[in-house]
C-alpha cells in the first residue's frame, strides 16, 4: 500500500531554509576564493614590473653616485678605462668600441647563417628535415656559455692562429666568431617562423608565375616577412651586446681602445665579471663603475629589445 | 632562355649554400662536444666527481660544484616555476586588456632580452648589500629564477594560449568557476607545452655563468653546504639557504683562466658534464613535447 510522499515536506522547511543559506553561504565563500586567487595571481604578474623597477632603480642610483665625482662628459670622450689604478680614467670608450667589435664580428656569421639557414628550412627542406635540423640546430643555444668560451679560446684560437701566425692568444676575433655561432639559432628559428606565417596563396601564386623556388623565396617570402626577420636580428644584437663569458674568457681583460679584431680587449660585459672575481668593497667608486657600464649594456640592450618588440607586434597585425 | 638557365642555375645554387651553412652550424656543435671530450674524459673518474677542488689538476673534484649548482637550482625551481606559471595564467585567463597588463606584457618581453649579468648586478645591489643575504645559495637561486622568469611565463602563456576556448565554454557551462576551469582544465591540457619551457628555462639557469660571477661566488670552495635533513626535530634545515656556494660553471671557469695546462683538462670534464646536463635537459624537453603532442588530439 503505497503512501504518497509529499512533494514538498512542508515539516521540513526549516531544515530547507538552512539548506538555501549554507549554499549562499557557499557561495560567497566560493567568490571570496575565487576573488582571492585572481590577486595572487595578479601579484605573481606584477613581480616582474618590480625586477624591472628594481634593475632600473639600482643602476641609475649607483650611476647618479658616480656621476658624482666624473663628469659625464669625460665618461664619453676620455679614451682610457682605468678606474682601478692610482692615474685613475673613466672613459667608457674602449669598453664601447671591444663590445661593438665583437658585436660585429659576431653578426657578420650569424646573420648570413642564420637566414640562409631559415630560408632553407622553411621554402627548401622537406618537413621531414625541417623537424630534425630544427632541434638540433637550436641544441647551439642551450650549450652553456662557459663551455663556448672553453672552445674559443682552446679550440678556435689554436685554429686561427694556424692561419694568422702572431694571433694574441687572446683576442676579439675568436670570441666574436663563437658567439655568432651561438646566437644563429635565435635568428634562424625567428625568421623561419617569419616566413612560414607567410600565406600558402603568396608562395603559389609565385610558383605559378614560373618562379623558382630561389626567386619565390627571395622577391615574395622575404619582403612579406621582413619585420619577423627584422625583429629576429635585433633580438640577436641585444644577445650579441650582453654575451658575457666567451669574450671573458677568450677576448682578454685589457681595456685598450681598438678597432682591430686580431687584438686582445675587453667588453662591457667583460669587465663587469672581471671586476667582480676581485673584492672591491661596497660604495667604493670600483663599485660604482660596475654599474655604471650595467647602465650602458641596459640602456643599449633596451633600444634593440623594444625594436625588436614594436617589429613582432608588427608582424602579427600583417601575417 | 639563357635568362631561365640562369634561374636553374641560382636556384640549384642557394639549395647547396643553404646546406652548407646548416653543416657549419652542427659541424661547430659537433667540434666543440668532440674537443670537450676528447680533453675531458681522462679526467673522469669517481675520483672527480667526490673529491673538492685542489691545488693539484689531478687531485681536484667537482663535489662541491655539483653539489652547489644542484641546490641552487632546486631554489630557482621552487621560486621561478609556482611565479611564472601564475603570472602567465593571470595574464593569459584573467588579466582584462587594459594598460596594466599591456605594461605587464611589453616588460616581460623586455625582460626576457636584458642580459643576464645585468640581473647579476641588481641581485649583487639588493640581495646581497640591501637584505645582507651575502653570496648565498639562496641569494644565487633567486638571482637564476628572476632571470628565468620571463621565459618561463613566455612559454607557458604559448602552451595556455594552445587550449581551444570550447574547453573552457564547455567547463562554464557546466558551472564552474574561473579557478575551477584553470585548475582542471586549461592547465592539464597544456601541461606538456609548460613542462617543455619549463624544462628548457632550467637548463638554461643550470648553465649561466655570468651572474653568480657577479654576486660574488666562490671559486674555491672545499666544504659542503649545511644538510638539508637532519636527525634531530624538526628533521628539515634551511641553514644551507644561507651558505656561500660553489657551482659548476664557474668551477669550469676558474680551471679555465688558470694558466697550467692541467687545469684546461679539468674544465674540459667539467664542462662535459654541464654539456651532458643541459643536452639531456634539452633531449627531455624534446620527447615531452612530442609524447603530449601525440596524446592530445582536439
Amino acid at each position: 500500500m503505497g503512501t504518497r510522499v509529499p512533494l514538498l515536506d512542508l515539516s521540513h522547511e526549516a531544515g530547507l531554509r538552512t539548506l538555501s543559506q549554507t549554499m549562499t553561504g557557499e557561495r560567497t565563500l566560493r567568490r571570496i576564493r575565487e576573488w582571492a586567487i585572481e590577486k595572487i595571481l595578479l601579484l605573481a604578474a606584477l613581480v616582474s614590473i618590480a625586477i624591472t623597477a628594481g634593475i632600473v632603480g639600482l643602476l641609475l642610483y649607483e650611476s647618479l653616485v658616480f656621476f658624482q665625482a666624473v663628469s659625464i662628459v669625460d665618461f664619453f670622450t676620455d679614451t682610457q678605462w682605468t678606474p682601478l689604478f692610482a692615474d685613475a680614467h673613466y672613459g667608457i670608450l674602449p669598453l664601447v668600441a671591444g663590445t661593438l667589435v665583437t658585436t660585429a664580428i659576431a653578426l657578420l656569421v650569424a646573420l648570413p647563417l642564420g637566414t640562409v639557414t631559415a630560408v632553407y628550412l622553411s621554402e627548401y627542406a622537406s618537413p621531414r628535415v625541417g623537424e630534425v635540423m630544427k632541434p638540433f640546430l637550436e641544441l647551439l643555444s642551450a650549450v652553456p656559455t662557459v663551455v663556448y668560451g672553453y672552445f674559443a679560446l682552446l679550440f678556435v684560437t689554436p685554429m686561427l692562429q694556424k692561419i694568422f701566425p702572431g694571433l694574441p692568444g687572446f683576442n676579439m676575433l675568436s670570441a666574436g666568431l663563437v658567439i655568432g655561432i651561438m646566437i644563429v639559432p635565435y635568428i634562424s628559428s625567428m625568421s623561419e617562423d617569419a616566413m612560414r606565417a607567410v600565406p600558402m596563396h603568396v608562395r603559389e601564386g609565385s610558383y605559378a608565375m614560373g618562379a623558382t623556388c630561389f626567386q619565390t623565396a627571395f622577391r615574395a617570402i622575404i619582403p612579406s616577412a621582413l619585420s619577423g626577420i627584422a625583429a629576429a636580428y635585433v633580438l640577436g644584437i641585444s644577445r650579441a651586446i650582453g654575451e658575457t663569458m666567451v669574450v671573458a674568457i677568450a677576448a682578454g681583460m685589457q681595456p685598450t681602445l681598438t678597432w682591430n679584431p686580431t687584438q686582445p680587449a675587453e667588453t662591457m660585459t667583460a669587465y663587469i665579471v672581471q671586476v667582480s672575481m676581485g673584492d672591491l668593497p661596497h660604495g667604493s667608486i670600483g663599485y660604482q663603475t660596475i654599474f655604471v657600464t650595467g647602465l650602458m649594456l641596459f640602456l643599449m640592450t633596451l633600444v634593440f629589445n623594444i625594436a625588436g618588440h614594436i617589429l613582432k607586434k608588427r608582424l602579427r597585425r600583417t601575417a | 632562355m639563357s635568362n631561365l638557365r640562369g634561374n636553374k642555375v641560382r636556384n640549384a645554387v642557394f639549395a647547396i649554400v643553404g646546406l652548407i651553412a646548416m653543416l657549419v652550424s652542427s659541424l661547430t656543435l659537433l667540434a666543440l662536444i668532440a674537443a670537450l671530450a676528447m680533453d675531458g674524459s681522462s679526467r673522469f673518474s669517481s675520483h672527480f666527481f667526490f673529491s673538492f677542488p685542489s691545488r693539484f689538476p689531478e687531485e681536484a673534484g667537482i663535489l662541491s660544484a655539483w653539489v652547489g649548482t644542484s641546490l641552487v637550482m632546486l631554489v630557482t625551481a621552487c621560486t621561478a616555476i609556482p611565479l611564472g606559471i601564475a603570472a602567465a595564467v593571470y595574464l593569459e585567463e584573467y588579466g582584462s586588456k587594459n594598460w596594466l597588463t599591456d605594461l605587464i606584457e611589453i616588460n616581460i618581453a623586455n625582460l626576457a632580452g636584458v642580459p643576464s649579468i645585468v640581473y647579476g648586478l641588481m641581485a649583487l645591489g639588493l640581495f646581497v648589500y640591501q637584505f645582507h643575504w651575502g653570496s648565498s645559495i639562496l641569494t644565487a637561486g633567486l638571482t637564476l629564477a628572476l632571470l628565468i622568469l620571463p621565459m618561463v611565463i613566455i612559454t607557458t602563456r604559448e602552451a595556455i594560449r594552445t587550449v581551444p576556448p570550447s574547453i573552457r565554454e564547455a567547463a562554464f557551462a557546466l558551472g564552474a568557476s574561473k579557478w575551477q576551469t584553470v585548475h582542471d582544465h586549461v592547465l592539464p591540457y597544456s601541461l606538456g607545452g609548460i613542462l617543455t619551457g619549463l624544462i628548457i628555462a632550467l637548463s638554461r639557469a643550470i648553465g649561466e655563468s655570468a651572474p653568480l660571477m657577479t654576486i660574488g661566488a666562490l671559486s674555491f670552495v672545499a666544504f659542503l653546504p649545511h644538510p638539508p635533513l637532519q636527525q634531530e626535530f624538526p628533521f628539515l634545515s634551511f641553514q644551507w639557504l644561507m651558505d656561500p656556494f660553489a657551482a659548476l660553471p664557474i668551477q669550469t671557469f676558474n680551471w679555465i683562466s688558470r694558466p697550467q695546462e692541467e687545469f684546461h683538462l679539468n674544465a674540459a670534464a667539467a664542462g662535459l658534464v654541464l654539456l651532458v646536463m643541459t643536452l639531456a635537459m634539452n633531449a627531455l624537453a624534446i620527447t615531452v613535447r612530442a609524447r603530449f603532442r601525440k596524446r592530445l588530439q582536439w
